[in-house]
């Protein structure tokens, strides 16, 4: 979470809201914010955390875990018509990685934008396709996989 | 969205959703009954009303009064844990 904050004025200049939930009641989370978050990040985390007791909200966009009664990691993606484009959902142990997050939402900004379509690990500069009849087949003369990689 | 006084008891909706055939000529209603996963790609994302911290208070939050903006939601196992 503390991860996601620090790179909130990068989100926020490519127009994004951030939407934080846990199980936890909103009292938990004030508390969470002033004694540890804030002494990660300065001013804690600026975006709101949301309280989603008894796991109804997560249920829907199945990511609550009813054995141990909490929402799992799940991060989700929904564009300005109200469309989820992305999702991952992860088991606790493991953290999110924060700059997939941005490149996913850059390359769907680009789609959106321009009608192209992003390659396997496009990041903004890479080339993208423009999909038709006339790329059937010739996707091999235009994109090599080694450019899904850094 | 004004901060409001929390009232303690101030529920919040949860998830909402609109039935496909309702008597109600479509509007939203609270879904009272058993929830399933409803999230898919390329559909529209489920809205819900939570309650929530903000901006140092409490407020109730509807994930559609952000239409029209890019959103990403983080649901994570719970406050004070380690990852």
């Amino acid at each position: 979470m503390s991860a996601v904050a620090v790179k909130h004025e990068e989100l926020k200049a490519l127009g994004v809201e951030i939407l934080a939930i846990s199980t936890d009641s909103r009292f938990t989370h004030k508390i969470w914010q002033e004694e540890e978050l804030s002494k990660m990040v300065p001013g804690g985390v600026p975006f709101p955390m949301l309280s989603d007791g008894g796991g109804r909200v997560g249920t829907i966009y199945g990511v609550y875990d009813e054995d141990a009664g909490v929402d799992i990691r799940g991060r989700f993606i929904i564009d300005p018509d109200f469309v989820l484009r992305a999702m991952e959902v992860l088991t606790p142990e493991v953290g999110r990685n924060v700059s997939e997050l941005i490149r996913q939402v850059k390359a769907f900004q680009h789609v959106v934008k321009t009608g192209e379509v992003t390659p396997s690990g496009w990041v903004p500069g890479k080339p993208t396709l423009k999909p038709g009849p006339a790329l059937v087949g010739k996707v091999w003369e235009q994109w090599k996989p080694e450019t899904a990689f850094d | 969205m004004a901060e409001e006084k929390d009232g303690c008891v101030k529920p919040s909706k949860g998830p909402i959703v609109v039935a496909e055939r309702q008597s109600n000529g479509g509007q939203p209603t609270v879904q009272k009954e058993e929830v399933k996963m409803l999230a898919r790609v390329g559909k529209p994302a489920p809205d819900f009303e939570l309650s929530a911290y903000i901006n140092g208070g409490f407020n109730n939050i509807r994930l559609s009064d952000y239409k029209g903006k890019w959103i990403v939601i983080c649901f994570y196992p719970g406050d004070f844990t380690f990852v």
